[in-house]
């Protein structure tokens, strides 16, 4: 590889960079770019339930107000949940690369545990909301709400499901392309689902306060 | 040897920068990448309960935060970079901004402009008709 890059680099520094000179780009980038589009698919849908509760946000039939509703205290704990996830998985996507068996069960631990401590605080606050009558039936607002952050947390479900069956498959099959490969896609799934997390605590929760 | 690089087949290749370059490093960019969302959060969560602050402005401020929040997440945790092997990755986030962009402030546009025209009295929505 390196005599390669050598001998190259005599004819012109710039050929390296051209990605038709240097045949069919790796598997690892084809489905990277795969589940990239993917999850811009997802972040499209989340953007039609965004504009649905921008709209919807001042909807409250007379019912209880964003201002009432949301405890900040509980949503930065929730955020600080999901932002220490995302750095494991990272961590965990490192020790991948590097295939050591034990770095990777203790990252994807971690990274599970906050996920989970996270699902937990939303449906506490889940259950808060209704035990006190603001139900998504309530108005149109509730409605919305509980759509968009419920459609989160059911993303946030389906990634706890499947960083588990992915550590089975580490268990069993070890670090095989193919079980690496999904677990770059399981690392971009999760850094996404934080990404929607920073627009919603935003949009829901600081900018439902503030007006 | 020399040939490796052009005699693979397609999806074999396994020798990868992110994974050439180390851990340690690697560990650095997630870390410097947490520091910097950390700090951002930090700040939007500030900008939302100060009095300090002109309250009209605070909603435009915390969507510049969530902005400058969602690059460090693109940059430093999912590594889209402007490298050759990202191009294709970084058309597809610029369409995808397009379409979030059109649906969003699309939406609120129409949305705002009807609910002026409903709240219109009926003998000025008859001279808005008729200009």
């Amino acid at each position: 590889m390196n005599v390669n890059v050598a001998l190259i680099d005599d004819v012109s520094p710039e050929t390296q960079l051209i990605a038709s000179e240097a045949g069919p780009a790796p598997k690892r980038i084809v489905v990277g770019y795969g589940f990239w589009i993917f999850l811009l698919s997802d972040i499209v849908m989340f953007a039609a339930l965004f504009a649905a509760y921008a709209v919807l946000a001042h909807a409250t039939a007379g019912g209880p107000t964003g201002a009432e509703l949301f405890n900040q205290v509980s949503v930065a704990i929730e955020t600080g949940c999901l932002l220490a996830s995302s750095y494991t998985c990272g961590l965990m996507s490192l020790a991948v690369g590097s295939q050591r068996r034990f770095r990777t069960y203790l990252a994807a631990v971690v990274t599970f545990v906050l996920g989970a401590a996270f699902l937990g605080l939303e449906l506490r606050e889940f259950a808060g909301m209704i035990a006190v009558g603001a139900t998504p039936q309530r108005s149109a607002f509730l409605s919305a709400f509980f759509t968009l952050v419920g459609c989160h947390g059911l993303h946030v479900t389906v990634g706890l499901i499947w960083l588990v069956v992915m550590m089975f498959q580490v268990a069993v099959k070890g670090f095989r392309a193919t079980v690496e490969r999904r677990l770059l896609c399981f690392s971009l799934f999760w850094h996404a689902l934080d990404i929607i997390w920073v627009w919603l605590f935003t949009v829901v929760y600081l900018m439902g306060v503030i007006s | 040897m020399s040939d490796t690089h052009y005699d693979r087949a397609p999806g074999d290749a396994t020798a990868l920068p992110d994974v050439e370059q180390g851990t340690s490093s690697g560990v650095l960019v997630y870390t410097i990448g947490l520091a910097l969302a950390v700090v951002l959060t930090a700040m939007s969560f500030w900008v939302a309960n100060t009095s300090l602050l002109w309250v009209g402005g605070v909603s435009l401020g915390l969507t510049v935060l969530a902005v400058a929040q969602m690059g460090v997440h693109l940059v430093f945790f999912l590594h889209v970079t402007t490298g050759p092997d990202n191009t294709n990755n970084v058309m597809a986030l610029a369409f995808g901004v397009l379409i979030v962009a059109l649906i969003v402030i699309g939406s609120l546009l129409i949305m705002a402009d009807l609910n002026a025209n409903m709240m219109m009295p009926a003998e000025m929505m008859n001279l808005h008709l008729q200009r």
